[in-house]
This record gives C-alpha cells, structure tokens and sequence, in this order.
C-alpha cells in the first residue's frame, strides 16, 4: 500500500520534506519510522491524517503520517 | 525587602510630582509581583468603572521579584491598565531588558497618573528622575524615536515607547520596548498615549539583593539543566522560534484561514518556522537572562530586524490567506513601527475582509484599495493607514468587534470580550477554547496554554477533542500562567520547569516561604482578583463565550471536520472547579478561601 509521510523541523534535515511510501499490508507507524532511520526518541508528535496517534498504531493505504521533534511555542 | 527593591515610583503628570514610595511586603507575599501585584496596586486606586482615556485613570509598569536576578529568562514586566479595547482589567506582557533595567534603577514598578498637557517622556537614571519634553518625538516611528531617546540620555538606556498607533488613540495600541519587543495586547498604548506620554527611557546601573545567593545559585544551574535538556526549549524553540507551530497546527486542522472560515490552509508550509529559518533567519535573539532564545532576528526587504512570531504569522498569514512570507515580515514590521498589535491588527484586517467579501463594506470606502482575502501587496499599506487613522484604516484602529458591529455584523468578529483570538480554531481544541472563553482578558492564547497537553503532549498528551477532565487542567494551567506571569518569568520556561521550581526561586530570591502548592493558591488568588475587576468593570458573566461561528458551524472539511466547540458542557464544570456560582461568580467562601477582601 502506499502512504504520505511528511516531516517537521529538525527530522527534515537530509531527510525530506514530504514523500510517498509503498509499504507492506499490517505496517505500523514504528515501521516507517525505522524505514526512514528516525531515532524513536526523536518523535515527540506523531499523527496520522491529522489525528494523534501512537507509534504501534497500524497505518492504511492513503493515510497521511506527519512526524515532529519536540517542538512548542506560543 | 529581598527579590525585589522595595520601592516604586509614582509620576503625576498633571501635577509633574515624582514620589518615591515603599512597597506593602504583604501584597508582595499574596499577589507576588507583575500581573498580580499589578492588579492588586491599580484596583486598590482606581475606579473600576473608569473610562480608560480619562486623566483619572492609570498605567502601572511593573515587574516581578525574578525580573533581573540569576533566574532563566527573568524579563517580564506587565503593563496593568484598563483596557480600552476590552473594558477588562489589561495586563500585557513584555520581555527583552527593560524590565531589569527599572529594577537594577531602584523600582520595582511605576505608577504613571494624570495626563500631560503636552508630550513627554519620562526618563530615570537610577535615582534621579525626570520628566522631559517630547514635542520632538511625538508622531515619530518606534526604531527612530528609540534611537533618539538613547542619543539625548544615555546609550545604554533601554527605551520603551508608543508609536503613532497608541498617539492616535488606536484601541489596538501597543507598547514597545527595544524597538521590537512589545506589550502589543489589550490597546494599553493607546492609555500612554491618552495620558501624552510618548516613553520610558531607564538606566540603572544598582543590583537586585536577593535573600539567598548560594541557594539561588544552585536552582539557576538546575533549571538551565532542565532547560537544556527539554526538546521543546533546549531545541524547538532555539532552532525554528515559535512559528514551528504552523504546520503542526495546519496538520491537525485547526489553523484559522480567511477569518476561521476555513481551518485549513494549502500553503502553510511557505509560512513557516521552517521556512522563515531556511530563507530570512540571520539570527536568534534573546531576552535578558535567557537560555532559549527564540527571538528571530530576520531580513527585513534591504534591512534586517525582529522577526514574526508564530502568532503574526498566522494573523497576517493564513487568516488572511497570504502565503507570502516576506510580505508578513514586511507587515510585523509596520506594526511594531506604528506600536499596534499584529494578533489585533490581523484579526481585524480579516473580519473586514470577510464583511467585504459578504459585501458589507463597499469599494468607495477604500480610497482605492483592495480588501481581498490572498491579497498580500496591500497588507503593509493597511497597517501603517491603521496606525495613523488614514481613511478605513480609522475603522481597523478600533479593532475587530467595533469593526464588525458598525456593519451590523458583530458575529463575524472572532473575538472573546473584544480581544481577538489567536491562532488557534477552538473547534479542533477543547480546553483551549474553554481558556479562550474564561481568559479574564479576553481571546488571549497564554492566559492557559491548553495547546501543550492537547497538541504538544506536554507534560501528557490529552485528546484534543474530549471535554473530560479539561476543566480541571485549563484551570490548573490558567493558576500557574498568572504566578509565572507575577513572577517576571517568561511562560516559555513552563515546557521545561514546573511549580515546585518556581517556589525554589522566589524563596532563594525573597526568603519568602512558598511551596509548588502555594505558588498554584497564589496564581488563583490573582486569578479570582482579575475576574473581581471585571465584574466590578461591568463585564457580564455571560461574556464568558465564544463568536457564534465557533460554537455553530461545524468545521467542514480537514482533520476537525464536523467538530464544534462544546462550550455548553465545559463551562458549567469549569465553574465548579473554581468554586465559582453557576453563572461563573466567584463564591464568598472561595473569597475567603484565597484570603481577598
């Protein structure tokens, strides 16, 4: 199936900003992670298609993965 | 007294009396400095049903036992007032130096009452204290009249002033300090103003006498581990600036677009903290005693200068439906010339939009110029008509309510007791829009940033869409702010330190004896007193609410799709949480409870 990721702030760099994936059936958001070399500890917000998510969470075909730091402001 | 210097300065400018007075330690102990001393001091002197611009009314400045000691990001003073947009009791927040310079002059706050008969400024340096024609810098922009000011008294003079927005009696006035720091909420320049009162230079060359050096010493270095080591500010904040925000707010369906129309906006990446990093940032700034520096220091067209924050982003950004970030720039920086507040100044552009897209407003209102949503050239145009009352600009200086009420139209006006609501959508965020509609200030972001737990996951991650348990956590938050905010704290160091820290500095600082637990009482004590004034002021309970587009019309499309807010549920709740009546007075007992008269 294929998926959207999109990354925020500092996981953008030498990475990218937006790109599609084909991934396997059952995949979760822990394997993208891993897919793209992203340090777990790195990801603060995780969301998929705009809502709060969990790394364990399973993913769908079209869903939409945006990945952030810890980030804040105000 | 310890923490702070124990006394204030009073200038009478009608009279031209300048006295300098001791500090009441006991307010100092219950309401402890900035907001809450502030508050305490202005309704103890002042009538609530004042009308601002009246020579009877008066301008507090004052600062908070941890501005200008060894304490992370100690900056803050407050600017207490009744606002003139609002009719609320005003306390608008500014870091940068000059609230530490006024404490390291002597004070820990000045009451400025009466009115000038014609402009001045006034200008302290350490113990002698003047007050100074200003014929010369009046109508003068904010850069300008900041260096002047320097040149005439002191180069090491940290200046804060009025643009033309607040001479001209703008009700979304702002004061400024250091050219680009600014108290920018609530119209509390245009009260300097009303009062013919252009600046305040300091110069103060004295230290703070704190009551315990070594302990101090030793909860400095602890925080600045802390600080350090949080992601949020030993990381986000210093690398992207609050404007990171845009795209994890637009990810989640919640960024107001074209007057919260919309919570969506297609190019919120060419408006970002990323962005603005990538093509503008020369340099990060920071406050005095800061160790996050946020501050984005950015190309301004040939020249350079303070960048937007997050919020002026979205305001002159996507709820306008510009994606031109240059242009914004460009837009923050007439604003902070002209001292007008840009969450106000944008917000208000926006709902005079919209009134124009629902034809409302005509073309022969607009000496020719365009007022169309995606419209970037003209933006920059507008807020320096704004600042000078020049033709329609005279309608947008009077901010987004007056605005929208003249067309018949007040519910196109996206603001909480006449104060415009930043960027936030309270239909995809619970809590926030619960703090929006309680902030005793009106549609304030930081009165109890709810954005932390429901989107930032800090210090837990709550559902942003529940209303459970979220008015036990928007009061919790909204106590804190106004202890941290009395403090002279900068909000920001809430991602990294948590009240028990607060209790170690101002005990090391005063020898006062506070604990986490009491830090919170005291943040509810200024909370209650706040909401006191406001009913005193005439503010009607019912003016707890939201614009009804907010609490109606479901969100259409996006992450939030088909969300409303559900204020009906949350505010009964938050009621009883603070021990208030059902229609959101505060109780005798819980009065008592806090020990205010």
């Amino acid at each position: 199936m294929n998926v959207e990721v999109r990354l925020f702030a500092t996981l953008r760099l030498n990475r990218f900003k937006k790109d599609f994936m084909e991934v396997a059936e059952g995949s979760t958001c822990n394997d993208i992670i891993s897919i793209i070399g992203i340090d777990v500890n790195d990801v603060a917000i995780l969301m998929i298609n705009g809502i709060h998510s969990n790394l364990s969470d399973f993913i769908k075909d079209k869903d939409i993965i945006s990945i952030f730091p810890p980030v804040g402001g105000g | 007294m310890y923490g702070y210097t124990g006394k204030y300065l009073r200038i009478n400018l009608t009279t031209g009396k300048i006295n300098v007075e001791l500090l009441n330690e006991k307010n100092a102990e219950n309401f402890i400095g900035g907001r809450g001393l502030g508050t305490k001091m202005y309704m103890d002197e002042v009538d609530p049903e004042i009308e601002p611009f009246s020579e009877d009314n008066k301008i507090l400045f004052v600062t908070g036992p941890v501005t200008g000691i060894s304490a992370p990001a100690g900056s803050r003073y407050m600017v207490v007032t009744k606002s003139p947009l609002s009719g609320t009791i005003a306390s608008s927040n500014s870091g940068g130096f000059w609230g530490p310079e006024l404490k390291f002059a002597g004070y820990d706050l000045i009451i400025v009452e009466g009115k000038s008969e014609k402009p001045v400024y006034i200008y302290i340096n350490n113990e002698h204290v003047e007050i100074r024609d200003a014929a010369e810098y009046w109508g003068g922009l904010v850069t300008d009249v900041t260096n002047r000011i320097k040149e005439a008294t002191d180069p090491k003079a940290k200046v804060l002033t009025i643009g033309p927005g607040g001479e001209n009696l703008s009700l979304i006035a702002s004061v400024m300090n250091e050219k680009d720091r600014a108290a920018g909420r609530s119209g509390v320049g245009a009260v300097m103003g009303s009062k013919n009162l252009k600046a305040i230079a300091v110069r103060g060359t004295n230290k703070v006498e704190v009551y315990d050096k070594e302990a101090l010493m030793k909860t400095y270095k602890e925080s600045l581990v802390k600080i350090k080591e949080n992601g949020v500010t030993g990381s986000g904040l210093p690398t992207y600036g609050t404007a990171v925000l845009v795209n994890i707010i637009n990810e989640a369906g919640m960024l107001p677009t074209n007057n919260f129309q919309l919570s969506q906006f297609a190019d919120a990446d060419d408006i970002s903290g990323e962005t603005l990093a990538d093509k503008f940032l020369i340099k990060n700034t920071a406050c005095y005693g800061c160790p996050i520096a946020c501050g984005r220091h950015v190309r301004i067209g040939d020249g350079e200068g303070g960048g937007p924050e997050y919020e002026t982003i979205w305001a002159f950004g996507s709820d306008l439906g510009i994606n031109d970030l240059n242009e914004i720039i460009l837009a923050n920086h007439m604003c902070n010339e002209m001292g007008i507040d840009t969450i106000s100044a944008g917000s208000t552009l926006a709902a005079a939009m919209e009134l124009y897209q629902r034809g409302y407003i005509k073309d022969e209102e607009l000496d020719g110029m365009k007022l169309e949503f995606g419209d970037a050239a003209s933006m920059t145009e507008w807020m320096r008509k704004t600042g000078l009352r020049e033709g329609f600009g005279d309608k947008i200086a009077l901010g987004s309510y007056r605005l929208a009420e003249s067309y018949g139209r007040s519910d196109l006006s996206m603001s909480v007791k006449k104060l415009e609501m930043p960027a936030y959508d309270p239909r995809g965020v619970q809590g926030q829009g619960l703090n929006y509609a309680t902030s005793n200030r009106g549609g304030c972001h930081v009165r109890g940033y709810m954005i932390s737990p429901e989107i930032l996951s800090l210090p837990q991650a709550l559902d942003r869409f529940e209303t459970k348990d979220k008015p036990v956590w928007t009061k919790i938050f909204q106590d804190l702010t106004a202890a941290i905010d009395s403090l002279g704290f900068c909000l920001f160091t809430s991602f990294a330190l948590g009240a028990d820290d607060y209790a170690e500095f101002m005990n090391a600082a005063t020898g006062m004896n506070f604990d986490g637990e009491s830090i919170l009482k005291a943040g509810e004590r200024i909370y209650n007193l706040e909401k006191l004034y406001n009913l005193e002021a005439g503010i009607a309970p019912s003016e707890d609410t939201l614009p009804p587009r907010l609490l109606n019309d479901a969100i259409e499309v996006g992450p939030s799709k088909g969300r409303v807010h559900e204020l009906g549920i949350l505010l009964p709740e938050y009621y009883s949480e603070r021990g208030w009546d059902s229609i959101g007075i505060p109780t005798e007992k819980k009065l008592k409870e806090l020990g205010i008269d």
